[in-house]
């Protein structure tokens, strides 16, 4: 993981007051977190398997898309290798706000098992997180469990004014 | 780069001394004790210079000069069936010798025989593209190139295969740290930021084994899950997962799990 902090939105998980148009707006955000394809490696395998139809991350109204620009969350599912690295920040900016990023698995979360010269050790070296799955690969099970905390967190913020965009720098 | 320390025997010092060290080597044969290999051989010697050559684990190997390449694969697919180059790249004699392997191997589905074809070419020597006769030599040697920094002359497009165009370094020299020179710690950093967010970033953690528990900022106990940045003082509560929050949510039923129905015969 990367030393330098992240500068994640204000008061994210705190208790703030919300008023009925905040908790309208975030249900709606919540409910329907489109998750950008984004499988990277053997992790792709399990996120895959989550989105099928025996975890069916249909439910949470999670649903896979092809295109950055329809997507709220970036399920970074893999090693992110130091060639493809430049393309995630460009994916990553193409999603429009509000946008969250999960990283799964060990690979995305410190580079993982790939202690070498071509793979980039953590994501978040390249854009912000919100969240990280630690295992490898992290079973589909803890993926959907991944999304009901995020689902909480987006929950818990303010909506009523544009979310404080995240910048790594 | 770093520079070129020998470490040939690394693991078997503390072992043995040099005197006694012997590298292990796997038996060779004679060529005759083969008779298609025989005859193969006497086609290539017949036109070609013929370094050295032996079998080992039932392949002939015959050790070539690297100007004759080309010509030797040719006559090894036209003339001796050898229709396939399976596979081929360079082995990195730099430390003991100033130079590369550079091996073919070859597989003749006719014979059911298997030929490696090597050359010994000094460090900085160009060998000759043998894309023309198999197709598959394209990318062999792209990564060759990619890999050793050994050029082939006349291939159609001599540019890196699997490293990113921009790369510096050749990963598979035995002088490449596994772990990146300085290039290749800070690549996707200067790449993307510019050498100026180098501080703000910081460098690479390598060693993925550090936990630090008190530190809440990039860490958190399972079970015992602090606000980030949080000082800690090692009495943490036992904090209960729950992916939803205590007062129910706005427009969503909790699940409650004695109105529900929990199947319990798989076989339903
Ligand atoms: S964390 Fe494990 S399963 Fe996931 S991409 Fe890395 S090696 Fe594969």
């Amino acid at each position: 993981m990367a030393q330098h902090k992240i500068n994640y939105t204000q008061n994210g998980g705190l208790p703030v007051a919300l008023t009925s148009m905040d908790k309208v707006v975030n249900w709606g955000r919540s409910n329907s977190l489109w998750a950008m394809t984004y499988g990277l490696a053997c992790c792709g395998i399990e996120m895959m398997a989550a989105g099928a139809s025996r975890y069916d991350f249909d439910r949470f109204g999670t649903i896979f898309r092809a295109s950055p620009r329809q997507s709220d969350v970036m399920i970074v599912a893999g090693t992110l290798t130091k060639k493809h690295s430049e393309f995630i920040k460009r994916l990553y900016d193409q999603m429009t706000e509000p946008r969250w990023v999960i990283s799964m698995g060990s690979c995305a979360n410190t580079g993982g098992m790939f202690n070498t010269y071509a793979t980039v050790q953590g994501v978040d070296r390249i854009i912000p997180v919100d969240l990280y799955l630690p295992g490898c690969a992290p079973r589909p099970e803890t993926l959907q469990y991944g999304v009901m905390l995020l689902q909480k967190k987006i929950r818990a913020n303010k909506a009523s004014r544009a979310q404080k965009p995240k910048r790594l720098m | 780069m770093r520079a070129y320390k020998a470490k040939g025997d690394v693991q078997a010092k503390p072992y043995y001394t040099d005197r006694y060290w012997v590298a292990p080597q796997v038996a060779k044969f004679d060529v005759e004790s083969d008779e298609v290999f025989a005859k193969d051989l006497e086609v290539i010697k017949s036109k070609f210079d013929v370094l050295e050559a032996f079998i080992q684990v039932e392949q002939m190997t015959v050790f070539i000069k690297p100007e004759d390449n080309y010509r030797v694969l040719e006559l090894l697919k036209n003339e001796l069936e050898y229709t396939q180059l399976s596979e081929m790249s360079a082995i990195d004699f730099l430390e003991t010798r100033d130079g590369f392997e550079v091996f073919y191997q070859m597989l003749s589905m006719n014979k059911r025989k298997r030929v490696r074809i090597k050359m010994f070419i000094k460090n900085g020597v160009a060998v000759n593209s043998v894309e023309k006769l198999f197709r598959s030599a394209d990318w062999s040697e792209r990564e060759m190139f990619d890999m050793f920094g050994i050029e082939a002359n006349d291939h159609p497009f001599m540019k890196r295969i699997l490293m990113p165009y921009d790369w510096q370094g050749y990963p598979l020299l035995k002088s490449y740290p596994l772990q990146g020179d300085e290039f290749a710690s800070w690549y996707e950093v200067d790449k993307i930021f510019g050498k100026e967010a180098r501080e703000e970033i910081g460098p690479e953690i390598r060693d993925t084994a550090t936990i630090d528990r008190y530190d809440s900022e990039r860490f958190a106990r399972l079970g015992h899950e602090v606000p980030k940045g949080t000082k800690i003082t090692g009495n943490e509560p036992k904090v209960t997962q729950s992916y939803q929050e205590d007062g129910g949510v706005f427009l969503i039923k909790k699940l409650d799990r004695d109105n529900s129905k929990v199947i319990d015969d798989p076989q339903r």
